[in-house]
């Protein structure tokens, strides 16, 4: 089906640009608005245009260091799926398959638990972090790691499943290796786009987190963007065409041929 | 098919390889993990259900869940709640499937086709604060939409902006990010049909319609089913799109939870949070169990190609 080869029905050809023209309608109409909110001048009664919203950016107080922040805690979680998760997840595969089920299950966890109900259960260790270790919400890494383990756990055990990472660690112990070596320099180099697209998908969790750090009162990126709309829908919506383009460059640094699925199991939550 | 090859001698390595690797010792390997999951994950999740099951100084009771259960509040924020995820999956669904079946249409290495495949892929994680945003920008007091149906159609619903801070203006936010999702949660379903069965169907003199009747529909209900029950968790799931574009606090189960977990308010009740929020989560099991059951028995023809 859909091979250009076959020859469309005019019927065919009606509906599908019937559809395609009013689905487009309705997902590009709010983004051309953003835009041409963003350009208008704050006093909405006057024509014309200006970069007003765009040129405030840059003074919004809260606005920097909250990027700052949210990517820190991007790194930490990213930093923490490269050195716990995935050699936990190699070990499990190499030295435990009893084990395997039950990791799994952790894993996936998180898709049954939705982060409203995952902030009702946290909200009392959160509350002692802030008051006992620190208030900076860079902490929200070890909530953020788990949100997104279900997505790094489908990546990866599709990465694993698809080389015979036994054979590749015995060879390697019979050549001499020690076991960090064939984890970290033997197995983890050969799932690396399963790693990768892991890594994009927790800078895209973490700069799009509201639910938990605006119940847990964090300064993160979004809850920032949500303040400055409480005082300037301009600035806020020029930000978020900003954010939006940021998003979508980060998108498109993921091979494409490993992209669509990698996004489509981050959207399974 | 490699794949399970691969996974078959995987596991049987596994077991001749232990004389090398099983020890006692290796189970201190998944010990920082443990630890980690269990902070942050087990034992948060496992305080929900069992705080459900209690009051307030800690003995077992189901009082708070039968209050729950009970308060008129609840009820309608919670069939609030499964109502719109209902209607979002549905339309979502039924439009994104659609856009998919354009697309598997068109030309499948197009630009049109990795265009729209990369923009689903953006915006199906668009809800939040920035979608709220943008609606506001198309429809809300000087948007996009409104300003020209000041000048055109004064009359109209939609020169006023009060519809969109609503139920209505929720759905269609809601439907805004199902839309994609969908798009790329069946596109492979899709694109798994196998064109010889139109062939078929051609041949023995089949119209486009019996074809789509006979065959089509039936074997694409169960992914069918199975992508709108993932829509439906993923809208029932939602919080911070509602939270942003309504202040009404008791609206929706979660914006109801959020409500009874802050103290800002006053009246902070993690026992009522935790009712509440086992509630949900009993009903995003029912969800995503039918949806591993509808998978499993699509899988047998997709995996077959």
């Amino acid at each position: 089906m859909g091979k250009a080869t076959m020859k469309q029905s005019w019927g065919t050809r009606l509906w599908r640009w019937t559809i395609i023209f009013l689905v487009s309608l309705y997902l590009l109409v709010p983004l051309y608005a953003m835009l041409d909110f963003s350009t208008k001048h704050f006093a909405m009664a006057r024509p014309g245009r200006t970069l007003e919203s765009w040129k405030a950016i840059t003074t919004q107080p809260d606005l920097f260091p909250a990027i700052v922040r949210s990517l820190t805690t991007a790194g930490i979680v990213m930093a923490l799926i490269l050195f716990l998760i995935v050699p936990t997840a190699i070990w499990v595969h190499l030295k435990l398959p009893k084990l395997r089920r039950a990791f799994e299950l952790i894993c996936l966890l998180p898709l049954a638990i939705p982060a409203i109900v995952i902030v009702v259960g946290i909200a009392p260790l959160y509350r002692w972090i802030s008051i006992h270790l620190t208030e900076s919400p860079i902490t929200l890494f070890g909530v953020y790691t788990m949100l997104i383990l279900p997505y790094t756990y489908r990546s990866l055990s599709a990465s694993l499943d698809s080389v015979d990472i036994h054979t590749l660690a015995e060879a390697a112990q019979t050549l001499g290796a020690n076991t960090s070596r064939i984890i970290f320099g033997i197995i983890m180099p050969t799932i690396k786009t399963g790693i990768i697209n892991g890594s994009f998908i927790a800078i895209a969790l973490v700069l799009g987190e509201y639910t938990i750090s605006n119940i847990l009162n964090y300064k993160t990126f979004q809850v920032v963007i949500a303040q400055i709309g409480r005082s300037n829908g301009n600035v806020a919506v020029a930000v978020s065409v900003a954010s939006l383009l940021f998003v979508l460059f980060i998108l498109l640094l993921i091979p494409t041929k490993k992209r669509h699925r990698a996004v489509l199991d981050v959207d399974v939550a | 098919m490699t794949q399970l090859q691969y996974r078959r001698t995987g596991s049987a390595n596994g077991r001749t390889g232990s004389r090398y690797w099983r020890s006692k010792r290796a189970y201190l390997g998944v010990l920082p993990f443990l630890i980690f999951s269990g902070v942050f994950l087990l034992y948060p999740t496992w305080s929900v259900i069992s705080g459900a099951f209690q009051d307030k100084v800690g003995k077992f009771s189901t009082a708070e869940l039968r209050a729950v259960v009970n308060s008129p509040i609840s009820r309608h924020a919670f069939f609030n709640s499964i109502g719109i995820s209902a209607k979002t999956a549905i339309a979502g669904a039924i439009i994104g499937g659609l856009f998919a079946w354009a697309l598997v249409n068109g030309k499948p290495g197009g630009f049109f086709y990795k265009f729209s495949v990369a923009l689903s892929s953006v915006l199906a994680q668009f809800g939040g604060v920035m979608l709220t945003f943008a609606f506001l920008a198309t429809f809300g007091f000087h948007g996009l939409v409104s300003t020209l149906a000041v000048r055109f159609a004064p009359g109209s619903f939609l020169a006023q902006s009060s519809w969109l801070y609503g139920m209505n203006g929720l759905t269609v936010l809601y439907t805004f990010f199902q839309i994609p999702l969908m798009v790329l949660v069946f596109l492979p379903t899709l694109q798994n049909m196998k064109p010889q069965w139109r062939e078929a169907s051609d041949a023995l003199g089949g119209k486009a319609w019996e074809y789509w009747l006979r065959v089509g529909i039936p074997i694409l209900t169960p992914s069918f089913v199975g992508a709108a029950l993932l829509l439906f968790v993923n809208s029932f799931s939602a919080y911070a799109t509602a939270n942003t574009l309504i202040s009404m606090a008791d609206f929706l189960t979660p914006l109801e939870i959020s409500s009874a977990l802050s103290s800002e308010v006053g009246g902070a009740n993690p026992t009522e949070a935790k009712a509440l929020s086992f509630v949900m989560v009993v009903v995003v099991i029912i969800a995503m169990t039918l949806y591993t059951l509808l998978r499993r028995r699509v899988t047998k023809w997709e995996k077959q190609r």
